[in-house]
């Protein structure tokens, strides 16, 4: 029945009407789950890491074919025998990636996960079952 | 040409043992779509891996640079920065609160009925495309380089083998096929790339110095420059603004693949294989080591065939790039050594493909099987045994149209074909993905709209773009090969408005309940699905 209502509209039908409700006591322990002290530090520090990182590799990844596109001399300037700035820019793309991959992932198994397992031990005991 | 034949008939007899192994594991739904949850960090990051690198990336860039010199490098770097998106903002949130296909995250707040068929349809529109770029990509290659072989049977031989794979052995003969093709792609280009070094005497130096001697005729720029391939000084209108071709093209070119990566559904759908949202982080991880260190090779295969085999030697084929330059390294045509790398090379090129097309079918049949036929038409009715058939005859049949619609596009350019893919998950899927994870207003309505209208869009710019009819039009109705630039923003802009108009058509009370507890389970994996099998949440707990 349930597991139905989940799968329908929430206006007209009354059996739709029972769904919004029950999704409605539903919602309200997981309002009370996500305002917890433990899941808004999960958030925020989460958010004060990943925001700037999103902000960070766009700003590097496009910096590449604007500068390729609108300062074409500069791009050609030789730095090493024949290699080129374009060339050595695009490498460190490489870099990039990988270096803030491998800090984002340290962060998240050292910092991360256990504010997540936090949120989750406090869960069971409000009774959210698995 | 027999070498290519026993190396490629090794190949496959390989995945075929794999698939008749994985085969007697492959009964319940979780074993059929997620591989029961069991496959680890490295191994899901090595299959990501071979899921990802298709033959546009192995024959395709090497071609692209070959012929065009730094710019083709351009995909190499894009399609790897991509999965810092997937990483830092899709991965772990998807493992958390879906099961099957990227439609179980959106249909976890909206209402099932329509944003199960409308992320159906752009699924199916994504890996479809997808999916006929590799086929006739194999076609023509095979056809090429085994001249017995003719298009039509190459590509009826790849149509066998995937169904065959995806029917009997499911997503862990999948998992598998990529993980094998992932390290013999690794192994020929690490291969290649030392040989290519070998010929400078290890000097990347001397190396470069060949390359700034290939110079592009038309444009007098040699090729360590960038602006051969989308050449500057041209100017493309958007509306009031006058803007530099080249520019536009590369950036544009950079949205779709950075934005277009997290929208794939075969890519995403691994992401349930792991057991936890840690093992999908790591596996991302993996999967960017692998990828990379490819990428970065690309230098060697693509400027190392403009270098020592020259457009002369490879022909009016790009795509040849990479097997026309390890037969070459071997000794040349006609030669033992020219033989043996050739046909190792195709026969990698070979498994590429395959594994590719692999995880494309399983994407399009899990999404007809679990999202359209058990969930709209069965109305979410569970039953094992009919979900595992029927998507089984699903791939059957995603199959058989795939194979009939490559044999009928030979002439098709592979490459725009995938952009079509691309423009579609980074304008269709990616919006709907984000705002129903980190959007609190976000509705069924704004869903819809953003999945059909950003689908609808990509595909009209692609169409009426210059790219895709052979000759390029002259003068296409729209200007860029790359229509990201324009359809990105307006997917973004479809969910926004059909949200707005969800809201004055009476709101979405389930998509606004949902929100806390989306939040909530996709940051921590509280009763995320585990990775044993007979363990089933109930849906409302």
């Amino acid at each position: 029945m349930e597991t139905r209502n989940r799968g329908q509209g929430t206006r007209g039908a009354p059996d739709a009407q029972v769904g919004t409700e029950t999704a409605q006591t539903r919602s309200s322990a997981w309002e009370a789950l996500a305002a917890s002290p433990e899941f808004r530090r999960l958030i925020s520090a989460k958010r004060n890491f990943i925001i700037p990182a999103v902000i960070f590799f766009l700003v590097y990844y496009f910096a590449l074919p604007l500068g390729n596109g609108l300062a074409p001399r500069l791009m050609n300037t030789k730095i090493i025998g024949n290699i080129n700035l374009a060339y050595l820019f695009a490498l460190s793309e490489f870099v990039m990636a990988w270096i803030l991959a491998a800090v984002y992932i340290r962060r998240a198994n050292r910092v991360f996960d256990p504010l997540a397992a936090a949120v989750r031990r406090l869960a069971a005991r409000m009774g959210f079952g698995s | 040409m027999t070498t290519t034949l026993w190396i490629t008939a090794v190949i496959v007899a390989i995945t075929l043992g794999i698939t008749v192994w994985a085969a007697r594991q492959t009964r319940t739904t979780v074993q059929f779509y997620a591989a029961g949850r069991k496959i680890s960090g490295w191994q899901n990051g090595l299959a990501i891996a071979g899921d990802y690198m298709s033959a546009a990336s192995f024959l395709g860039i090497a071609g692209l640079i070959a012929f065009n010199g730094y710019d083709g490098f351009m995909y190499s770097v894009g399609w790897l920065v991509a999965y810092l998106t997937v990483l830092l903002l899709i991965a772990e949130p998807i493992r958390n609160t879906g099961k099957y296909t990227m439609a179980d995250v959106l249909a976890y707040r909206m209402s099932a009925g329509p944003v199960r068929s409308a992320a159906a349809i752009s699924t199916l529109t994504v890996s479809g495309f997808y999916m006929i770029a590799q086929m006739v990509g194999a076609g023509s290659v095979l056809h090429l380089l085994v001249p017995g072989f003719s298009f039509k049977w190459a590509v009826v031989i790849v149509g066998v083998l995937m169904i065959g794979y995806v029917v009997l052995g499911g997503m862990i003969a999948t998992t598998w096929v990529q993980i094998v093709k992932a390290t013999l792609l690794m192994a020929g280009a690490i291969l290649l790339s030392i040989m290519v070094l070998g010929h400078f005497g290890f000097n990347p130096l001397r190396f470069f110095d060949a390359i700034a001697k290939v110079v592009d005729k038309k444009s007098g720029l040699n090729f360590t420059q960038p602006g051969i391939l989308y050449p500057h000084g041209k100017h493309v209108f958007l509306g009031p603004l006058t803007l530099d071709k080249s520019t536009i093209e590369n950036v544009s070119l950079g949205m779709a693949l950075i934005f277009g990566t997290a929208g794939l559904p075969h890519i995403l759908m691994r992401f349930y294989t792991v057991p936890t949202a840690r093992a999908a982080r790591t596996s991302v991880g993996w999967a960017m080591g692998l990828i990379g260190a490819f990428y970065v090779m690309t230098t060697f295969l693509g400027f190392g065939a403009a270098v020592l085999v020259g457009k002369t030697g490879i022909g009016t084929n790009n795509n040849l790039a990479a097997p026309k330059l390890a037969e070459f390294l071997g000794g040349g045509p006609n030669t033992f050594g020219g033989e043996l790398l050739l046909g190792f090379i195709s026969a990698v090129a070979f498994a590429t493909i395959l594994a590719v097309v692999a995880g494309l079918t399983l994407a399009a049949s899990s999404a007809f099987a679990h999202d359209f036929w058990m969930n709209v038409v069965r109305g979410g009715k569970e039953s094992e045994f009919e979900q595992v058939l029927v998507a089984r005859i699903a791939a059957v049949g995603v199959g058989v149209i795939a194979v009939l619609v490559a044999i009928n596009l030979q002439t098709a350019n592979a490459a725009q074909l995938v952009a079509v893919a691309f423009a579609v998950a980074s304008s269709g899927n990616l919006p709907v993905i984000l705002f129903t994870l980190f959007w609190k207003r976000f509705n069924t309505v704004g869903a819809v709209c953003g999945l059909i209208g950003g689908t609808a869009v990509s595909i009209l710019l692609v169409v009426i773009g210059p790219g895709l009819g052979t000759p390029p039009a002259t003068k296409p109705a729209f200007a860029l090969t790359n229509p990201g630039i324009v359809s990105i923003p307006l997917g973004f802009l479809f969910a926004i408005v059909g949200t707005y108009i969800g809201e004055a058509l009476g709101g979405d009370q389930r998509a606004k309940a949902m929100y806390p507890e989306i939040a909530v389970r996709s940051q921590t994996g509280v009763g995320a699905e585990p990775s044993a099998i007979e363990e089933r949440i109930p849906a409302v707990v």
